[in-house]
């Protein structure tokens, strides 16, 4: 099993699907000749040329439709968006066209497109280069949203995603791209749906996706060596939908619930996963279950701020300590 | 067009004409529900352009006043009329509605409710038939008020740079929902708009259908003939308000009445009159037959067929049973 940065996994899933099927081509801003921001696409340029790698102008919510538009008669597109912030633009197009043309059409067009984009907080970015907008994307029906937390996922959901027939928005990190992680040799599949233990555990249930499962990870490794106690973590790949038999499972088992987000908590993952816990399992539950999640502000410019408005493992473990009544 | 076609062309505007007037009393008696958005004035445009192009081969798009270009696109009038009706046996299964109608078979793409989503997705189909290989076209269809939207420019300004086989018509029929052109827009002549793009573009006359048609053949040529896009703006004006809700205080009775004066339909009846190509007598007969044919076939099997069963409510939100949800064929 080769260990891959995420970046290559995400590389080596476009080159396999792009190689297997002439129709899958990707698009985006400087995906091409300069290889990508994050490096995604590197030298797919040079292999598979202009008309299947397709440096878009910076036009979010026009390349979106085209490459909707492509969908509808066989085109696989993978179109990434440089920043998830920019991904609000291309809303109109993502919500009322690719999530919606299959249904009011009654069947008749379907738009099987990939959309790829980092969300998250990275390093001083400010305001407008910060946001965490998963929440926005998983309300909508129609529309898929998956989250890679390592190598092996981004790799395995980008494959999947490609194939299925629904649009799929893959939330990324710009903090993430450089991650190592094992990813199989072999092919290899994600469902699309569903979430994975990250770790076993009996005390308590620590839901996290993307950057916050690691989050959640270190803060077992606290709780488990500092305070006895063992955490289990979720890894909530996918987002819409949220594997309400996972969260029950785990619920049923730890009794506690503790959420790990790095968006703000209004209408977001937190408080979703909360309503599936009230609906699935209330009577499991030991403790009211608990949202870490950011501060409710724009993301500040100065470095000292900005760390103060993303929750980090500590906090999990002093939500985790304070719900056990230990602190 | 050749004088043989003229008369068929006739003949499917006139019904165009009583199809969309049929579709007011419906809404006016409640069958049909929600918006909806008439075509009358307009034949001209649609017909004229799709006369020209390959329809069912090629590909075509429009926003929400769009069950006239799914009909000449070969979408059943009867399928148009039950999706209006809320049937099961609507073109999209009561799911869509007026301002939602679809004909894949028929490669005709939909109508949107967006004003301009449907720029970039007919730039997408484009893209896709350069991709496979093939000679068609898309033909994208939407109103003056459109290009006031974002990706008007951003699509124009891909097309242009891909090189893509789409032929843009504005349907310039000089109101924005309720405001006039000049209130809204810089530059009111629209195929001015493409000299920012170069885009190759013309404006012509959309009521006369002679004029439409020529213009429509050299935009047509130029898309298949691998030159990339084209924008074809037809001065054409609608009848009725903008939708049903619409009460048309804000045009003056004299614009209406001089615009009544060049009806469509009346242009193409008369020159074939003086042509030879049919008579007063025949028209009329062809008129009766039209409001037979749609009230005794069209709202008839509207009115008879069923609403759709409840099992449709979720039926196509998702792909159904699409095994990469779940990591591939186990």
């Amino acid at each position: 099993m080769a260990e891959l940065m995420y970046w290559e996994a995400l590389r080596r899933a476009h080159d396999e699907e792009m190689t297997r099927d002439p129709l899958v081509i990707c698009m985006g801003e400087d995906i091409g000749v300069a290889g990508g921001t994050y490096k995604a696409t590197n030298g797919l340029y040079d292999k598979y040329g202009p008309e299947r790698v397709i440096d878009t102008p910076i036009s979010e919510g026009g390349y979106t439709g085209v490459g909707i538009g492509a969908s509808f008669i066989g085109v696989r597109p993978i179109i990434e968006i440089m920043s998830v912030n920019f991904a609000w633009l291309a809303m109109d197009q993502l919500f009322n066209t690719a999530a919606k043309v299959r249904y009011m059409s009654g069947g008749q067009l379907e738009a099987p497109i990939v959309v790829r984009s980092p969300g998250g907080t990275a390093h001083q970015l400010g305001a407008q280069h910060s946001a965490r907008m998963e929440k926005v994307f998983m309300g909508i029906a129609g529309l898929r949203v998956v989250t890679p937390s390592n190598s092996r996922q981004a790799y395995g959901l980008l494959k999947s995603a490609v194939r299925c027939n629904d649009p799929v928005f893959i939330n990324e990190h710009e903090l993430m791209y450089n991650m190592k992680g094992e990813v199989p040799d072999e092919e290899y599949f994600m469902p699309l749906e569903g979430s994975e233990v990250a770790r076993e555990g009996s005390d308590v249930t620590l839901f996290g996706y993307n950057i916050s499962v690691h989050w959640c990870l270190a803060a077992a490794e606290i709780l488990a060596s500092k305070h006895g106690i063992n955490a289990e973590v979720i890894d909530l790949f996918s987002l819409s939908p949220l594997d309400r038999d996972g969260i029950k499972a785990s619920v049923s088992k730890t009794h506690r619930a503790v959420i790990v987000e790095e968006a703000e908590p209004a209408v977001g993952v937190g408080s979703e996963v909360m309503a599936i816990i009230n609906e699935e399992c209330f009577f499991e539950l030991d403790a009211p279950p608990v949202r870490v999640s950011a501060e409710n502000v724009p993301i500040p410019y100065n470095h000292k701020l900005e760390k103060m408005a993303i929750p980090t493992a500590q906090h999990v473990v002093d939500a985790v300590l304070k719900q056990l009544g230990l602190s | 067009m050749k004088p043989a076609d003229k008369k068929r062309v006739l003949k499917e505007m006139l019904f165009a004409r009583r199809f969309e007037e049929r579709c007011y009393e419906a809404y006016v008696e409640r069958k049909i529900g929600g918006f909806l958005h008439l075509y009358p004035g307009e034949e001209a445009c649609a017909h004229g352009v799709l006369e020209a192009a390959r329809p069912g081969h090629d590909y075509v798009m429009t926003s929400y006043r769009d069950h006239i270009h799914a009909i000449k696109s070969g979408v059943s009038p009867k399928a148009v009329m039950a999706e209006l009706f809320s049937k099961e046996t609507g073109c999209c299964k009561g799911l869509g509605g007026s301002m939602h109608i679809f004909g894949a078979e028929h490669r005709f793409m939909g109508g949107y409710a967006l004003v301009g989503g449907p720029f970039p997705l007919a730039a997408g189909i484009a893209k896709g038939i350069k991709l496979k290989g093939g000679d068609e076209i898309c033909i994208c269809f939407l109103g003056d008020a459109a290009n006031n939207q974002g990706v008007f420019h951003e699509t124009m300004n891909m097309a242009k740079i891909w090189d893509l086989p789409v032929l843009y018509i504005c349907e310039n029929n000089l109101y924005g929902i309720g405001t006039r052109i000049d209130r809204s827009t810089a530059v009111v002549d629209q195929y001015k708009r493409m000299s920012g793009y170069d885009i190759p573009s013309a404006q012509v006359d959309g009521q006369d259908i002679d004029i439409v048609y020529d213009a429509a053949k050299i935009a047509v040529d130029h898309v298949r003939s691998g030159k990339g896009p084209y924008f074809l703006e037809l001065m054409t004006y609608r009848y009725r308000g903008h939708s049903m809700s619409d009460s048309n205080a804000y045009r003056a009775k004299e614009e209406e009445q001089m615009w009544g004066k060049r009806d469509p339909i009346i242009i193409l009846r008369d020159r074939l009159i003086e042509a030879g190509g049919v008579t007063l007598e025949e028209y009329e007969q062809m008129d009766s037959e039209i409001i037979a044919e749609i009230e005794d076939d069209i709202i008839k099997f509207a009115e008879e067929s069923h609403e759709p069963s409840a099992e449709l409510l979720d039926k196509y939100v998702l792909a159904e049973n699409d095994p990469w949800v779940r990591g591939g064929a186990k």
